[in-house]
This record gives structure tokens, C-alpha cells and sequence, in this order.
């Protein structure tokens, strides 16, 4: 356990002097907490909004039994940003698993690093958590500067009862987490074979095509985000990351990096 | 301290080293001399359990290869080709960060301990990423010595520095040599493999040789002494030839130059002859070979030996 936790305290403290991963890091919360509050105070400022909520497609409209038609509309715009709170433990989690381990190729380091006692599950359970934990936290803040926004800009019950729900939730505390371990497993993954952090970043980029799918699904009128498909992604996600973890696992042959690495 | 048994690797149809047989012993300091892609630094990863052996196996510092990994690297330290330091990260925290992997007690006392010994401790929150190239490769030796393991590896500890961080390196790893510590060099220097090693091993795939370096020069070349004489006549040449211990004799200008196998012991007798017969004897002395004499002819003839296996 104390090797693992050196290797987090040590990642951070290497990764975080790269401006590229801090700003990730920064940046993508801050978006998905202010984008949504400055939306609900541009609704809650302009009374002819109502006018549009037959561009709301019908499966949505019918969550909004008991709310106003401003409310309704606000409560629509806000669900669209849940899908920014699923890309934030995605790509915060990818960004920082690639340059960690293709900084520790490129850098040489990780021949002496492999020299230590260290087993492949202390060192790769270390990067992994040095990914996960940010990824996860900063889709934990953004959430709840979202809701703390929310409730200060005065918002009706009605959307901030719909911010609290176990739908939410789930997706935030739960849903989240799990995502950050499918973007770490598939970094790791690409990282063992790849030669440059950047191509790492981009080739593991595809796994948000799943999430993009999903949101422009929702756009369409075609699914509908709720508790039922959330939980379903938990689900679906417990299977996949044990699947990808085990392979990244795998992947992740000693030998092979340090002699195949030129 | 370190038994190896026919250890090979093989990279897919590539042997980068076959069959290798070797005993080190306890406080010894061995040297690998080979060209490069000899296997010098493939023995020294299987060695250290980076990689594993495709075949045959060793006995390191008590744990042998494949069983007990995490212990055997738990007992050597590894000074890699290319120092592989945290360039972001302080001298100070390079370090710490491998004893606590190490399981080193008392983190901080030892990580002084080593910066103090290296020169390093007034510079010791500077990032690595600021030092110079010798300063680099002390920091990575004080990382691989941190958790003091009876077996260290160094993999050519003084290639690309400047001939004063040289000497500092090659001055520190003769210091170790009164610690009882097992080191096994890598390098391509020889001069510093002359001064340094007990015995040297010259690797090229294979292992052409292994003896002290004064031995590898006796066996290779024999010794030979060189007698000047104010002139030199037919005859003298004569009058060494016919003594039974005088392997060969060459007349270069004024001097015979003579192969013997003892010549603390034979001299004495081939100077009287050479006065008896007349000859006026201005000087004595051993025609010494370097180790690179030596390293070239077991390379050179180790290649032609191998050419004609493939021919065959």
C-alpha cells in the first residue's frame, strides 16, 4: 500500500508541473459547472423562453408534470450537461495515465522504476489511482459548485429537486468513478505500446465515442438519460472495466517496454 | 555471491546471449568488456530480474532468477545506461521516492547520507532536470546504492562524461571497493575496467574469456621481455634459442624481444649468457600489452571463430 502511495504522490507531483495536464484538469470542471449556471441565469432572465419548449422532444416533457414551463425548460437544458459530468472522469483520467506512464518511457525512468520491488499491481494500481482520484474529485466539485450555483441563483424547486435526484447522483458518484477506471485501463493499455503521450491521448480519446453517441441519441429525441439508463451504464461498466482492467493488466508486459522501447 | 548457469536470451531469432557460465564472488569487482550489442546490459537485466532468461539461470545474492524476483531486486541496485532521473522533481525527492519503494527505514537520514557522499546535498532541491551530466549520473548512483545491496550493477557508469566527472565516478566506485559490496561494470572503457575490475569477463554473445587483466594479458600474448644491447650480433639470437623455457625470440634492431613464462626467474640466466657471449646489456625490461591489445584479439578472433561455425 505505501508503494502505491508513493507512486500517486510522486505522479502528482510530476504531472501536475505539466501545464497541458493541469489545465485539462482545471479547465473541464470549471466548464461543466459555469456552462450550466450561466445557461439557467440566461433562461431565468428571459420570460419568452417558454416559447420554445415544443423543441422539446415528448419522452422529456413528460418528467415535467409538475413544472412550470420556464422550469421545465431549465430542468431540459441542465439534463444535457450530465453528459459533461460522464466526459470529465473520462478524459481528466486519460490525459494524466498517458503522460505518466509514456513520460516514465520517455524519460527512461522506468527501468530503474521496474528495478525496485515493486509488483506490476503496486505500480500500476499507483498510476491508476494518481488518474482516478483527480478525474474523480473535479467531477465531484464541478457538481456541487453546479448545485451550490443553482440554489444561490435562486433557482425553483422543481430543477433543484431534479439537480438532487438519485438519477444525478448515481451518475455523478457512481457512474463517474467507474468511467475513470475505463479511461485509466484503456490509457494504460495504449500507453504500454505507444511511443508518444500525445497519440496515447488521442488513440484512448475513442473510447468517449460511446458517451458522444449517447448524447447526440438524447439530443435527437431518441433516448432519454434517466435513472433506468443510468443504472443500466453502472451495470454495463462493472462488466466492462473488470474486462479492461484485466487486459490492461496483461498488456502491461515489463520486459517488453523496456526492451521493444527504443 | 553470484553463480550463473547457462544463461541465454533470446530476442525472437536474435541471441543476444548464449550460454553463459560464471561464478562471482563475494566483494569481487567484475567487469564485462564486449562491443556494443555484446549482451552487456541483457546480462545485467536478467541479472537483476528485469528479464527474463530464455534459458539457464542465477543465483544472485542468495535468490535465484524467476523465484523470488522481488527479493533478488530487493538486494542489488541497478545504475541503468541512461540515468533515468525525475527531471521535474528535486535531487532530494528522486531519491526519497526510490528508498520508500526500497523500504529504506528512515528515509530522510540515508537520502542525506548518499547526497552528502555524492556531492549533492548543497544542490539537493534543484531539479534534476537542471544538473549536468555528471551530476546526473552521481545522483543515479546514489539512487542505485540508497538501500545498500550487497550486489550492485553498474551499466557503463562513466559513458558520455567529461573526463573530471570520469575520474569522480571511477573514484567513487573505487571506494566502494573496500565495502565488500559485489560489482558487476559495464563498460566499453578499458582503462577504467584495468584499474577497477578483479577480473574481467570479455562478452560477445558468448564469453571469449574471463580472468584478472594481467592474467588475460599472459594468456593471450604470453610475456615478453625486451633486451637492449649496444649491438646486436647473429649470434645472440642463438644464445638465447637454446635455452628450454624461451618460448620465442625476435631481433628488432638493437633488442630481443623473448617470450618466456617466467621471467622473474629466467632473466637472470639469459642476461649472464647474452655477457658471457660478449654482448654489452644496456637494459631490461617487459613488453607490456594493454587490455585493449588483449580485448581487440579476443573480439577479433571470438568473430573469425564464429564466422567459420556459420561457414561450417
Amino acid at each position: 500500500m505505501n508503494r502505491i502511495y508513493q507512486i500517486v504522490r510522486k505522479d502528482w507531483a510530476e504531472v501536475f508541473k505539466n501545464r497541458f495536464v493541469l489545465g485539462t484538469v482545471a479547465f473541464l470542471p470549471l466548464m461543466a459547472a459555469l456552462l450550466p449556471l450561466g445557461i439557467l441565469y440566461f433562461i431565468g432572465s428571459s420570460p419568452d423562453i417558454t416559447d420554445d419548449l415544443d423543441e422539446i422532444p415528448s419522452s422529456f416533457m413528460a418528467l415535467c408534470n409538475n413544472l412550470t414551463g420556464q422550469e421545465c425548460m431549465q430542468y431540459f437544458l441542465i439534463s444535457q450537461f450530465i453528459l459533461l459530468f460522464m466526459i470529465i472522469p473520462l478524459a481528466i483520467p486519460i490525459s494524466i495515465a498517458s503522460y505518466s506512464i509514456i513520460g516514465e518511457k520517455t524519460t527512461r525512468t522506468l527501468e530503474p522504476l521496474l528495478a525496485t520491488p515493486i509488483s506490476t499491481v503496486e505500480l500500476l494500481g499507483g498510476k491508476s489511482a494518481a488518474a482516478i482520484i483527480p478525474g474523480v474529485a473535479a467531477t465531484w466539485i464541478a457538481y456541487v459548485i453546479l448545485v451550490i450555483g443553482a440554489a444561490l441563483m435562486g433557482m425553483g424547486p422543481g430543477v433543484m429537486d431534479n439537480l438532487l435526484d438519485p438519477f444525478w447522483l448515481i451518475a455523478v458518484f457512481i457512474l463517474g468513478p467507474l468511467l475513470a477506471l475505463t479511461g485509466v485501463s484503456v490509457a494504460v493499455m495504449v500507453s504500454s505500446r505507444a511511443t508518444d503521450p500525445r497519440a496515447a491521448e488521442q488513440v484512448s480519446m475513442l473510447v468517449f465515442l460511446p458517451v458522444l453517441l449517447i448524447f447526440f441519441a438524447q439530443m435527437g429525441g431518441l433516448i432519454l438519460i434517466d435513472a433506468r439508463l443510468v443504472l443500466l451504464m453502472v451495470l454495463a461498466l462493472v462488466v466492462v472495466d473488470a474486462v479492461l482492467l484485466t487486459a490492461a493488466v496483461r498488456l502491461f508486459q515489463r520486459e517488453s517496454i523496456l526492451t521493444r522501447w527504443k | 555471491m553470484i553463480s550463473i548457469k547457462g544463461l541465454t536470451k533470446q530476442f525472437d531469432e536474435i541471441t543476444a546471449v548464449e550460454d553463459l557460465e560464471l561464478e562471482i564472488r563475494s566483494g569481487e569487482v567484475f567487469g564485462f568488456l564486449g562491443p556494443n550489442g555484446a549482451g552487456k546490459t541483457t546480462t545485467l537485466r536478467m541479472l537483476s530480474a528485469l528479464i527474463e532468461p530464455s534459458s539457464g539461470t542465477a543465483e544472485v545474492a542468495g535468490y535465484r532468477l524467476g523465484e523470488d524476483d522481488q527479493a533478488l531486486r530487493k538486494n542489488v541496485g541497478i545504475l541503468t545506461e541512461a540515468p533515468g532521473l525525475y527531471d521535474r522533481l528535486s535531487a532530494e525527492r528522486n531519491l526519497s521516492f526510490f528508498a520508500y519503494l526500497y523500504d529504506v527505514e528512515d528515509v530522510g537520514a540515508r537520502v542525506e547520507r548518499y547526497l552528502k557522499l555524492l556531492g549533492l546535498w548543497e544542490r539537493r532541491a534543484e531539479p534534476a532536470g537542471t544538473f549536468s551530466r555528471g551530476m546526473r549520473q552521481k545522483l543515479a548512483i546514489a539512487r542505485a546504492m540508497l538501500h545498500e545491496p550487497p550486489v550492485l550493477f553498474l551499466d557503463e557508469p562513466t559513458t558520455g562524461l567529461d573526463p573530471e566527472a570520469s575520474r569522480l565516478v571511477r573514484e567513487f566506485i573505487e571506494g566502494l571497493k573496500g565495502e565488500g559490496r559485489t560489482i558487476i561494470l559495464n563498460t566499453h572503457n578499458l582503462d577504467e575496467a584495468d584499474r577497477l575490475c578483479d577480473r574481467i569477463g570479455v562478452l560477445n554473445t558468448h564469453l571469449l574469456a574471463v580472468d584478472t587483466p594481467a592474467a588475460l594479458r599472459r594468456d593471450v600474448f604470453g610475456r615478453k621481455v625486451v633486451i637492449h644491447l649496444a649491438e646486436l650480433l647473429p649470434e645472440y639470437e642463438a644464445t638465447i634459442s637454446k635455452f628450454p623455457f624461451v618460448d620465442a625470440v625476435e631481433s628488432i634492431d638493437a633488442r630481443l624481444v623473448v617470450t618466456l613464462d617466467d621471467p622473474e626467474t629466467q632473466n637472470p640466466a639469459l642476461v649472464s649468457a647474452l655477457v658471457n657471449a660478449g654482448a654489452q646489456v644496456q637494459f631490461v625490461g617487459e613488453v607490456r600489452k594493454s587490455l585493449e591489445d588483449v580485448y581487440l584479439h579476443l573480439v577479433s578472433n571470438g568473430n573469425t571463430e564464429a564466422e567459420r561455425g556459420d561457414e561450417t
